[in-house]
């Protein structure tokens, strides 16, 4: 029976975290650890990778094959959501474009992530090209927290030394696959420096870490690892922290708004249970915000009061601005000395094996910052679509008798074909710096509502000549590439018109920026630590403090952000500053 | 934990030996997997999932003379050889009849590619394109396999018949006998280091890290 009275729970938290990915894991992990009394409030339903995992699952036994109709990554993908949810719309200001993804489950995204782990570097933090503002820290403040970081969880990868592209405390990196070798060589020739990739996998047992397997070289992480030998936030965070008996994860709670007193200062949260609709309210001696960058920024929006009128946490007006995404282009081709290759078991890890860092000149270039490459293909696990390609391009080798073919056909020809181009596929894929810009940004749509009646966001975000002029170089150094290890490339090379293949905003999953952290109250949402700057006892712990992302997956830099602002508070409590 | 812990965790036998294969997986159960996917909610498919798999199981879209047609379409693409069986053995048309359910974009080209298929048919030979002769069946796909010498007025052909070859060959080589067919050996734990010494060396490579 649904009481349509809101329920109030008699325990006052010590803190209430609300979202379980990279940052509300890391927080509750920490806070928990040290002994506080912490709730955690998760929009979905829980996880845990070790049941729920449709890791070695075999193509049929999806129904479509595992194509992408329910879950954008496909059937066995580990995220339950997507761009579009059910009942919870989004958006957009005309001429304006924003793909919002969301995961409602304990985890959140981590676990359907790439787990690519990369510093951001010295420059990141304070950028030199006066392009984009500084943030209030350093990398060598941030650097203790990454070691940690790399300790605690476990990245594979070489040190390398590149000034900006920092190194960290490496397990052995996977060797590359066939075809990674011929990027390599490729790149070499195109002057593109490529090195082993940076992944959030245990390619070798972690000293001290009880509880995960290490990785079996199935390559599917994007499924979630049920020996957890990957980073998620659910296997490596909240399910631990469960267990010190300290923290309580609430699952289905979708919170509506952050509570305040008269004075502003947070005193909990409501929220909504998605299952029975009914109204609940928790209280907490401190709020801690890890949504991700949009849904935390929109639960401040929604959080008025006479204190905070605009929201809370927002005298600066600047809760929802600068938002940014990275850019996405790619492009991909086949390579003809891989036809009819031999098969063997080349899954390897789920996370890359090799990536291009950035390593451009921008004084010769027509866009500041820059990008870094991914690369795929290989002998991958059969799945809806992977050979469509090949009727296409049938016709542009030889056949082994050395005939001309037609390109398309059907029957036993067709039938080889398919088999003898398996495997030879190669792509390979830019992320980039999108630069955080006052007019990208998500604010309340002020007459549209979700099936809970939350106020939505209504998104404002466009593309400048920065990012297209950057897509336009990927597209470049693609085809360069490509060309040099002797790939023909089956993309076409697109034009102006498409701004050279440039994803929509929101595309890559890497949004940040909206509640920047700064110096200056005016200037700024959140101080240094992640702490807001008018209410002393909320702080944001997702992508939301990124002042400006550099073009590194954004997880690492949250999880070491959000360790430093846990352990942040548990000072500020010491000194009863706070809660 | 170590690798051999970690397989035990996994619910697996010892790492030496053997085919490794997860107690929950049914693979050689059934010749046609597509009949069976679906019907039993696995452990990660939310309900709302599995509600909407059941429904679009339990609906049925072609009419038997449809699903007849495709399955003659789908083993003149995909036919038996002395590597595998053809598309019909490996359940396609049940494949195909989930696919255009749960994507509804799929059923008008379909459904009006086959009519028009049948259309051409009777007009030429006087018969639907299953009743044909099968150097008639033939000599029609023949018009339309080939996009880059298929005449003008082929063209809806020649676009049914590509979302018709790509749906064959999806249900086809995600099937256990394709995946078999096309060679694919993963999926399994195992350890990966680096490229197999033998196939470095067919290709020149130095070293495992090139």
């Amino acid at each position: 029976m649904i009481s349509y009275q809101i329920k109030t729970n008699p325990t006052v938290y010590d803190a209430i975290v609300v979202g379980s990915g990279a940052g509300g894991g890391m927080a509750g992990y920490v806070l928990a650890n040290a002994g506080l009394n912490v709730l955690m409030l998760e929009a979905g339903p829980f996880f845990d990778p070790a049941k729920d995992a449709m890791q070695l699952r075999w193509p049929w036994e999806s129904p479509r094959r595992g194509a992408s109709t329910v879950r954008p990554f496909g059937d066995f993908d580990a995220a339950y959501g997507g761009w579009e949810l059910d009942g919870e719309p989004y958006t957009h200001a005309a001429g304006t474009s924003f793909d919002w993804f969301r995961a409602r489950m304990l985890g959140g995204r981590t676990n359907h992530w790439g787990r690519i782990s990369l510093r951001m570097g010295p420059d990141d933090f304070q950028p030199t090209d006066g392009v984009t503002e500084p943030w209030p820290i350093t990398y060598d403040e941030i650097k203790p927290y990454y070691d940690r970081i790399d300790r605690m969880i476990g990245i594979y990868g070489t040190v390398e030394g590149i000034r900006n592209e920092p190194d960290g405390i490496f397990l052995k990196p996977p060797k590359p696959r066939l075809n990674e070798l011929y990027i390599k060589q490729g790149a070499k020739k195109a002057g593109v420096p490529v090195i082993a990739g940076r992944g959030a996998v245990l390619t070798e047992a972690l000293p001290g870490v009880d509880g995960r397997g290490t990785c079996f070289y199935c390559g599917q992480c994007g499924r979630a690892c049920r020996v957890y030998g990957d980073f998620s936030s659910s296997s490596c965070l909240v399910i631990p922290a469960m267990k010190t008996g300290n923290l309580t994860v609430i699952d289905n709670a979708m919170v509506r708004e952050v509570l305040t007193d008269e004075e502003g200062q947070a005193t909990g949260v409501s929220y909504v249970d998605t299952r029975d609709l009914q109204e609940h309210a928790v209280r907490g001696k401190l709020v801690v915000l890890g949504a991700s960058a949009c849904e935390s920024a929109r639960l401040m929006l929604n959080s008025k009061s006479a204190a905070h009128p605009g929201g809370l946490g927002n005298s600066s007006g600047l809760v929802g601005r600068y938002l940014h995404d990275s850019t996405g282009a790619s492009a991909g081709g086949f390579l003809p000395q891989l036809l009819d290759r031999k098969r063997y078991n080349e899954d390897g890890v789920g996370s890359v094996h090799i990536y291009s860092p950035w390593w451009g000149d921008n004084k010769k270039l027509s866009f500041p910052r820059g990008y870094h490459i991914e690369y795929g293909g290989g002998l991958h696990m059969p799945s809806y679509g992977f050979l469509d390609w090949v009727p296409g391009v049938n016709h542009l080798v030889p056949t082994k008798d050395g005939a001309q073919r037609e390109q398309g056909g059907y029957g036993a020809a067709l039938k080889d074909d398919y088999r003898r181009f398996y495997g030879a596929n190669v792509g390979m894929a830019g992320r980039g710096t999108a630069l955080a810009r006052y007019d990208n940004y998500c604010e309340i749509d002020p007459t549209r509502v979700d099936k809970y009646g939350i106020p939505v966001l209504r998104f404002h975000y466009k593309w400048a000549n920065e990012e297209v002029e950057q897509a336009k170089h990927m597209q470049e150094t693609f085809r360069e590439i490509l060309h040099e290890m002797g790939a023909i490339v089956t993309s076409p090379f697109p034009g102006p018109e498409t701004s050279y293949g440039l994803e929509a905003p929101g595309k890559i999953i890497h949004e940040g920026g909206t509640t920047r952290m700064g110096n200056d109250p005016k200037k700024s949402v959140l101080n240094k630590w992640g702490q807001s700057h008018d209410c002393k006892n909320v702080f944001v712990v997702d992508a939301g403090p990124f002042v400006q992302q550099g073009d590194k997956n954004l997880t690492w830099t949250i999880l070491a952000l959000s360790m430093r602002t846990a352990e942040y508070i548990l000072e500020q409590r010491n000194k009863l500053n706070i809660g | 934990m170590n690798r051999r812990d970690t397989l035990k965790a996994l619910g697996l036998a010892a790492a030496t030996g053997g085919a490794l294969m997860l107690g929950s997986c049914n693979r050689g159960t059934t010749k046609n997997g597509a009949a069976h996917a679906g019907r039993q909610q696995l452990p990660g498919v939310t309900d709302v999932e599995h509600e909407r798999n059941t429904k679009l199981a339990e609906m049925q879209f072609f009419s038997a003379h449809e699903l007849a047609t495709i399955g003659v379409l789908a083993d003149i693409i995909i036919p038996a050889d002395d590597v595998s069986g053809s598309a019909t053995d490996a359940g396609v048309p049940d494949f195909i009849e989930f696919m255009v359910k749960d994507i509804p974009s799929y059923r008008t080209p379909m459904r009006g590619g086959l009519k028009w298929l049948d259309v051409q048919c009777q007009r030429r030979y006087g018969n639907v394109f299953a009743e044909c002769e099968p150097d008639q069946q033939l000599q029609l796909v023949d018009e339309i396999a080939y996009p880059a010498k298929a005449k003008p007025e082929m063209a809806q052909g020649v676009a049914f018949f590509d979302l018709m070859r790509n749906l064959t060959a999806s249900g086809f080589f995600t099937s256990e006998i394709g995946v078999k067919d096309i060679g694919y050996t993963g999926n399994k734990p195992g350890v990966w280091d680096g490229v197999p010494p033998d196939v470095l060396e067919t290709y020149g490579f130095e070293s495992a890290w090139g």
